[in-house]
Order: C-alpha cells, then structure tokens, then sequence
C-alpha cells in the first residue's frame, strides 16, 4: 500500500482527498485504480494513449519516475507517491 | 556582471547594508557582488512584490522589472508593493516609486510592456540573473526559452491556491555543470481549461509572499555564490497541510532547446506552443517594428492603417489612416493597391483580424501585420 498524494488542482476530482492509500505494485497500478475510483481524475493523469501527461510529474519518493522505471517504478508499503501538475500562477 | 571588487559603498549603504556584510559566510564580497549584480524581474504582481522589496532591500544594483499592467483594488490582497493611492497607475511605475523610496542607491529599471518572442532577448541580455514571476504558460515559457538561449539563470517560483513550487532553472554551477530548465521539468504545457488559472482558482494573498520570498533568497544566493542553490530539485509547499517536498529533477536528452538533438533554436510562438491559438487560423504576413522602421529611412513605399477605435487614436498614433476594425472591411476601397499595406492595432491581435477579413473578402496580397502594433512601436522608438 502506497500513499499518494494528490495536488490541490486535482482534488476536486477526488472529493478533495488529498492523501490516498492505494494498494498497488508499481505506478501504473497505482494510477489504473486512481482512474477506476475517480474517473473524472482520469483525464488528468494520462492521454488517449494511456501515456502520462507531459505537465504531469510524478515522484516516487524524491525522485522523478522518468529517472527510474517510469510506470513500472515499484512501490512498497512506505512508498509516497507525489502528483505534481505544471501550475501558471504568479501575478493574476 | 561587472567586476565586483572594484564596487564601492558610501557610509550610507555601509550602515544599511551591515547585518549582511557581519554575517560570517556573507561579508562585503557578496554585498559587493549584490551592487554589481542586474536582474530582471519579470512580473510585479504576487510574487514580484516581495521579490522586489526584498532585492531592493538587499542591494542589488540594478533592478529591471517588466510588467505591462496597471494596479487594481483585486490586486492588493496580495500584491504588497501597492497601495490604495496606486489604484489605476501603471504597475511598473508605481513599483519604482516605492522601490526608490525603499532604497534610493539602486537603479530601477522600468520595461512597461508585454514580454513577448519580439522583445524578450532585446530585454533579457541586458541582465545577469532572471526572476520569473509570471501569471501564464506562454510567458513562462517564453521566459525559460529566453534564458536557455541566453544562457541566463532563471529563479521560477508558481503558485496555485494554496500550492507554490520554486526552482532555480538553467544554473551553471561553479564547476561548469549546468542544471535543469523548465522544459526538463514539464515538456508542454497543458491544454488551456483543464488547470485553471489565478484568475479563476483564486489564490491565497500570504502564499505569494512566502513563495516570492524563497525565490528573493534563491536569487540572491545565485549572485552572491553563498549556500547550494535550488538547481536540480523542485521545492513544493503546501500551505494548506504545512508539508514541504524537495524532489530531485535532472536535465533530459529530449530537451528540444539544449537535449542531444536541440529543434528549438530561436523563441517561438508561445501562444500557439500552448493551444491558445485557434490552428485553424491562417497565419497572416507580419512585418516586426524593426523592419518597419527600416522600410521608414529606406523611404521604402507604404500605406499604414490603424483599425484601433477613434479614442485610442487620438491618444496615441503613428500616422496611420484610421479605419476601425468593425467597419474596415467597408473602406477596403481606401487601402493602396500599388504599395506594401501595414496594418496595426495597440498590439497585434485586431489588425491580424483585419487582415484576415480584408483577404477572405478582397483577395488582397499586400497586407502586412505589424508585430506587437503600436505598443511594440513606442517601445522601440524609446530605445532608439
């Protein structure tokens, strides 16, 4: 069971929860039952092609997943896993 | 940046500058290295506030702001340079005014206008350091993109609601090595409406003065060699939950600017880059500001329109024959034939309009959009 957490722009999606328990073996299981559970997140996560989104990072731990196995990252029990969305705002 | 040990302090800036200079690892070189140092502050909203009253506060020398806008009751909130009284005047103005009183032995330089692909390495080469404290993609990318080419360093910090990221792009550390730019980071922006903006998600009025802040400390730890810059981690803060995250980011082989195969070797249209422009719209013939005023001493011939409204015409032109946009297509009659037509509006988007609608309707051939219309004209003619 990892943890995720999910950025604020995304919490609408997931009844403003901003720290799930999920129990999956690597990344993608992880965002498969994101997907499953919440399906309106699903869009936000990943494109047609299933791919990731480009203004989507994800960090298992401190480190980017494009740095280690991308969806077949592993997770363990004490695995955080952070959803970093590309955000714009400074001045608005 | 210029030599720093030859840069002297009056008794005045001693007395101010103290508390630095006494810090052990600080001393007179880096208060030194903060005098001689140029940085550009792009934005002086959110986040440019504390940027800016802390950098003028700290010393360095020379301090250039671009921002284009004026300041609203919505903006004070947050938007702490500002007072009540500087509701309605131009934002870099009324920043200067404040910042000059703050700290009247530092330059202020002033860049009232939009950063745009026609500007952005004109301004951006004449500093060491760039503060990125935009409220857009495109700029954000624009900015990252300028830096890259430039080969300047660029202290990004964002903010959302009640998130805020900081990271220090495009660092070259003292060893050679460069760090990580934003297009390693987040390859492509995401497609308008689907995260949405301050504007509509609102943010909170403390958040960009804690994250503005970090990003004064990151820039002044870029100029002054002091301490381990952000470059290669991305700082995230959650103000709701009080979590703070550091992740390590890395430099990427597909990095269109600086990866293995670079494509991207001069600005770009940041407006199309990030879906905001409707690709279905043909692209019309533009001339930049520079040309234009090539075509002005080479006595080239030409006809200038202005499809701005009457009122703005009246405040400011350049000689154009005025033909509203909404009625342009009525006096088509009155645009030459024989010669090369430049059309502009305040800032490019109209006359690109007008264009569009004169050659759907008329079949014309010599019509030229002026690039950043009258308000990129003013802006060259001040440098010149």
């Amino acid at each position: 069971m990892a943890t995720v957490i999910i950025p604020t722009p995304l919490r609408k999606f997931t009844n403003n929860t901003a720290k799930l328990n999920i129990e999956a073996g690597n990344v993608e299981e992880a965002l498969l039952d994101l997907s499953t559970n919440f399906p309106d997140l699903k869009k936000h996560l990943v494109d047609e092609q299933g791919e990731i989104r480009s203004f989507l990072n994800i960090f298992v731990g401190d480190d980017d997943i494009r740095d280690l196995a991308l969806g077949k990252t592993p997770l363990s029990q004490e695995t955080v896993v952070s959803i970093v969305p590309a955000i714009a705002g400074g001045l608005a | 940046m210029a030599s720093y040990q030859d840069i002297t302090f009056s008794k005045a800036e001693l007395a101010r500058y103290d508390r630095h200079i006494i810090i052990p690892d600080f001393g007179l070189a880096a208060q030194q290295k903060l005098k001689a140092a140029k940085v550009l502050v792009i934005g002086s909203g959110g986040l440019g506030s504390p940027l800016l009253l802390y950098l003028a506060a700290a010393g360095v020398g020379t301090i250039g702001i671009v921002e284009f806008d004026v300041v609203d009751d919505s903006n004070l909130q947050r938007q702490v340079l500002f007072g009540k009284n500087d509701v309605g005047r131009a934002k870099a103005r009324a920043a200067k005014s404040r910042l000059q009183a703050l700290n009247p032995h530092i330059k202020i330089q002033l860049h009232n206008t939009r950063l745009t692909s026609e500007n952005a390495l004109q301004i951006v080469k004449k500093y060491d350091v760039v503060a990125d404290g935009t409220d857009n993609f495109p700029t954000r990318y624009l900015v990252n993109d300028a830096c890259v080419l430039l080969g300047k360093t660029n202290v990004y910090a964002s903010i959302f609601q009640f998130d805020g990221q900081v990271s220090v792009f495009n660092y070259r550390d003292a060893d050679g090595v460069l760090g990580p730019n934003y297009r390693d980071l987040y390859p492509t922006p995401p497609p308008p409406g689907l995260v949405p903006s301050c504007a509509e998600g609102g943010v909170l009025g403390v958040l960009p003065g804690i994250v503005g802040s970090m990003q004064a400390n990151e820039v002044i730890k870029v100029i002054t060699g002091v301490g381990t810059p952000l470059s290669g981690r991305l700082f995230l803060f959650d103000a709701l939950n009080f979590e703070t995250r550091t992740f390590n980011i890395k430099r990427r082989a597909d990095n269109p600017l600086n990866g293995e195969n670079p494509s991207i070797t001069q600005l770009i249209d940041y407006e199309f880059f990030c879906g905001l422009k409707n690709p279905d719209e043909k692209p019309v013939k533009e001339i930049t500001v520079e040309t234009f005023l090539k075509w002005q001493a080479l006595g080239e011939p030409y006809q200038l329109i202005d499809v701005r409204e009457p009122n703005e015409y009246e405040t400011a032109n350049i000689g154009g024959l005025l033909l509203p946009l909404g009625t342009v297509t009525e006096h088509a009659d009155q645009l030459r034939r024989d010669v090369k037509v430049v059309v502009h509006c305040r800032s490019g988007v109209r006359s690109a309009k007008a264009i569009r609608a004169l050659e759907a309707q008329y079949g014309l051939d010599n019509l030229y959009n002026l690039k950043g219309g009258i308000l990129a004209y003013q802006e060259q003619a001040q440098e010149v």
